[in-house]
């Protein structure tokens, strides 16, 4: 008898301790989704909102230009982003894990991702300054002849691009190196005693070693940078907006609820699409 | 293929610390030799010299008869086994194999063949597409093995490429290691803190301490006729008994010790001649004293001792005595397996003389 | 050797030229809030103090700052909290469906904030709640609950179980046992977790931006100095935060620093 209820009590003082997390989330994460998830399936009209219970919000979506179009800008600014920011990082990640003595690599890496301690916004806002008409590299190139004119370089996509690859080399930096610093000398030792050179060497054993760091900063990168707001908000210059300035847009006029919520799913089903295609490489590999 | 090492004069520094301080040694082709002392002692630092891995702050290394001080790991003609066994973990076995053999630009149905050969040598031929990570320890040091072998190295460089094992597996693996040794006739230079180990595996074993070589030869020489204290007391267990040499004529020297005086033939005397007023270490190991008046041959009595403690140890009795004339001395003793030993007990030493070393005392 | 050589001289001048990418920005802001002018851009007129007195004129930079600070500090606790609760009952006890618990927990790292920003905007709406620093920091301990649960969760190793079991066996309550012996055991994981928190509310802006109405946080009011165009206040102001989280790290890190090399 005194066993049975002994249990009984452990099971509900272990509840009580997880339930205030649960509760929290669900209250304010679930049921808030779940809501959103229906009210996509709403529709604004007049001042209100009518529940329809329509597709017709998705349709708009595959149908008006101006709608698909923040999709495949979003797409594309995030494919460019992610491989640029590969390719820029992982030599920085090699140099500081082989070239920088032992004792100053955390140094060196600290400042490698220094900037990420500004806030994010006035980041963006800074690569504004530089790039602007009278900014630090149109007047370079300017005092130096190679234009006459100042280029327009901020409010494009090529600014977001930059603002985006500014961020994410600094975190690839980070999970590259993390995932260089762990591999065993002895690869490097047998690869040589083999008979491999230096390139061989990475070419065949290193470089796919660090592909689990490579593929989680990549990762990383395109669910960040897909959902983004502030930097092509600051940089983009109202061209070729992204998914999130468009579901920014349908709050802010229209104040077009169903819309925006509809747009949000469409967003978070692609970064579930690269979430499970993530995972299922990682199994892969695992095996 | 084969072929044989010669390190001349070697020493390695770093900084303030001296790795290995002069060391020379003859290896021959085909031989299996073992580095062998604590840890610190400078066989990894050796090793790693031999392989490639770190240049000698003087001294040369000699492979074949050539000089290959300061030849890189890729271009020797030495292959390295390593302690955690490195095998690429995103290759398949038969590519960790033919790794080396793609460096040489051999093509691929080739190296396929002969990886498979070295993975059948090693016993792992079924295995040829799996992943490292599929095997256990044992069968990953085989495939590291085979590896090692697959370039047709002249030399073979052993990490304590047995330490992670248990100790089934690592006798098994001690007779397999021997077997493909001989069947390749490749010279293997193996590197272990375990003297049991070296004994069981090596042609001539190599005993090394703080930077120096203490001993070297076969592994009968080396554990009954050590040429220094510390590879006497690394090989096994031994009583140090000091004494001063009394008289020396041409075939004997009288020592005196606190158990009494000991005739001994020259031959005991590993390291140097003896010269009357010299002190001396006798060496006997445990497995050597008798009771006086067992066992066949010559005998020299050593006193009375009392047994103050004793363990059984399945094969013998492990004891330690007291002997009666230096109360404040400990002698570690095997009795045989069927003596009725207790403590307490009084019993007369006794040992064979030829079974004696005598070596010069530590420096202090 | 020469190939050594050449790979050095290559890879330092590889290193120059991102590091000057990666601090080029950085430099840029910090150099022209001491512009003696008015506009960040070249050309550097003069040293001044004036964009910093403004800033710490600016009643409303100001509150932004204290509301940020508020905010973080706030919802970095209730976070830290939760998830302690949370992960002490999920390790230490063997609950039903606790995978898909924890799988529960840890679901809002996988969402954009944009995304949970406008499902509580939504709601709220709804229900007619109003739009305030509560709902910001409602957001926030969405967004870093899950994190402190990871962070706590994985720390409580078994070999902290015997400890607790030798303290109740001492006759401690549960909760005599979580205050006084669990959580200083996992100090460090519940500092991490709360500093990282700290770190993601701070500089938090799409939650803070859809959330708030009247009182904002430090983000979304630079968000607001930026409507007005480039301007050296803004200069200011993010050289402040910048310098505040440096000093801050390199306290950490000494302090940290010093602890592991103790230890």
């Amino acid at each position: 008898m005194a066993h049975v209820s002994l249990e009984v009590a452990e099971r509900r003082k272990a509840w009580s301790f997880v339930a205030p997390a649960l509760v929290w989330t669900f209250v304010f994460f679930v049921a808030p989704f779940l809501f959103m998830a229906a009210m996509s399936l709403w529709e604004q009209q007049g001042g209100g909102i009518v529940r329809v219970w329509k597709l017709n919000n998705y349709i708009a979506f595959f149908e008006k230009d101006a709608l698909f179009r923040g999709l495949t800008n979003s797409l594309e600014i995030t494919a460019i982003v992610t491989v640029f920011s590969i390719l820029l990082a992982y030599p920085l990640a090699w140099i500081i894990a082989e070239r920088v003595p032992q004792k100053y690599q955390r140094t060196a890496l600290i400042l490698a991702i220094l900037p990420f301690w500004t806030s994010y916004v006035v980041r963006s806002y800074s690569w504004l300054l530089v790039l602007s008409r009278n900014g630090v590299i149109n007047q370079a190139l300017l005092n130096l002849g190679v234009i006459s004119e100042p280029l327009e370089l901020a409010s494009n996509r090529t600014a977001t691009v930059i603002g985006f690859v500014h961020f994410f080399v600094m975190l690839l930096t980070l999970t590259i190196y993390a995932n260089l610093v762990q591999l065993s000398p002895n690869y490097r030792r047998a690869a040589a005693d083999l008979g491999a050179n230096a390139f061989q060497t990475f070419w065949h054993v290193i470089l796919p070693l660090t592909m689990p760091g490579i593929m989680t900063g990549a990762f990383l990168t395109f669910v960040l940078c897909i959902g983004d707001y502030v930097t092509p908000q600051i940089l983009g210059g109202n061209n070729e907006l992204v998914l999130p300035q468009i579901i920014m847009l349908q709050l802010g006029r229209r104040a077009d609820f169903p819309m925006a919520a509809a747009l949000s799913i469409i967003l978070m089903l692609v970064v579930t699409a690269a979430y499970i295609a993530c995972a299922r490489w990682l199994k892969i590999e695992r095996t | 293929m084969t072929a044989p090492v010669s390190i001349e004069n070697a020493t390695k520094t770093f900084a303030s610390f001296t790795a290995l301080d002069n060391v020379s040694l003859n290896i021959n082709a085909g031989e299996f030799i073992v580095l062998l002392g604590p840890s610190g002692c400078g066989k990894t630092t050796l090793l790693s010299i031999l392989g490639g891995f770190l240049q000698p702050t003087k001294g040369r290394i000699l492979i074949g008869g050539k000089e290959m001080t300061g030849v890189p790991p890729a271009k020797r003609p030495t292959t390295t086994m390593f302690q955690d066994y490195a095998l690429f973990p995103h290759m398949k076995l038969k590519d960790n194999v033919g790794f080396g053999l793609r460096m040489r630009g051999i093509g691929k149905p080739e190296r396929e063949q002969r990886a498979k050969v070295f993975l059948d040598l090693v016993g792992l031929k079924a295995s040829a597409d799996k992943k490292p990570h599929e095997l256990s320890g044992g069968q990953r040091q085989r495939v590291a093995l085979a590896r090692a072998l697959a370039v047709d190295p002249d030399v073979l460089l052993l990490d304590e490429p047995l330490g992670a094992l248990d100790l089934k597996l690592r006798r098994q693996m001690q007779d397999e290691l021997k077997a493909i040794q001989k069947r390749v006739g490749t010279t293997f230079v193996h590197v272990t803190h375990d003297q049991e180990e070296a004994m069981a595996i090596a042609d001539r074993i190599v005993v090394m301490n703080q930077g120096k070589i203490e001993d070297f030869g076969p592994p009968s020489e080396i554990y009954m006729r050590p040429r220094s204290l510390f590879a006497a007391g690394f090989m096994g267990e031994v009583n140090f008994i000091e004494g001063t040499i009394r008289d020396v004529d041409g075939t004997q020297a009288i020592v005196e010790t606190a158990l009494g005086k000991v005739a001994l033939p020259k031959s005991c005397f590993t390291a140097g001649m003896p010269c009357i007023g010299q002190a001396t270490t006798l060496c006997i190991r445990p497995e050597h004293f008798r009771r006086a008046g067992e066992g066949n041959g010559p005998a020299t009595a050593l006193g009375q001792a009392t047994v103050s403690g004793s363990a059984f140890f399945g094969t013998h009795y492990r004891c330690h005595l007291t002997p009666t004339g230096a109360p404040q001395m400990r002698i570690v003793a095997h009795m045989p397996q069927s003596a009725a030993v207790m403590e307490g007990q009084a019993v007369m030493l006794a040992v064979n003389v030829g079974d004696i070393v005598a070596l010069p005392p530590k420096q202090a | 050797m020469a190939r050594n050589r050449l790979t050095n001289f290559v890879s330092s001048v590889y290193a120059v030229l991102i590091f000057g990418f990666i601090f080029l920005p950085v430099i840029m802001l910090v150099l022209f809030s001491f512009q003696d002018g008015r506009l960040p851009v070249s050309p550097f007129n003069g040293f001044s103090l004036q964009w910093y007195e403004a800033v710490f004129a600016d009643r409303k930079l100001m509150s932004a700052l204290l509301h940020s600070f508020l905010v973080a500090t706030i919802s970095s606790l209730v976070a830290c909290l939760l998830g302690f609760f949370a992960a002490y009952g999920l390790a230490r006890f063997k609950l039903p469906g606790s995978a898909l618990q924890r799988g529960l927990l840890i679901a809002p790292m996988t969402v954009s904030y944009l995304i949970i920003a406008l499902g509580l905007l939504s709601v709220l709406n709804v229900l007619g709640i109003g739009l305030s620093l509560w709902t910001v920091g409602i957001g926030h301990v969405v967004i870093n609950l899950p994190l402190c649960f990871a962070i706590i969760y994985s720390s409580m190793g078994d070999q902290h179980i015997n400890i607790e079991r030798a303290a109740r066996d001492l006759g401690a309550s549960d909760i005599k046992v979580m205050a006084l012996v669990t959580a200083p055991m996992l100090l460090p994981s519940l500092l991490a977790s709360f500093f990282l928190s700290m770190t993601f509310s701070w500089d938090e802006f799409i939650i803070a931006f859809l959330l708030s109405r009247f009182d904002v946080t430090l983000p979304v009011e630079i968000w607001s100095l930026l409507r007005s165009g480039l301007n050296p206040k803004t200069n200011a102001i993010g050289s402040l935060v910048f310098l505040v989280s440096v000093v801050l790290l390199i306290v950490l890190e000494l302090f940290l620093f010093g602890r592991t090399k103790k230890s």
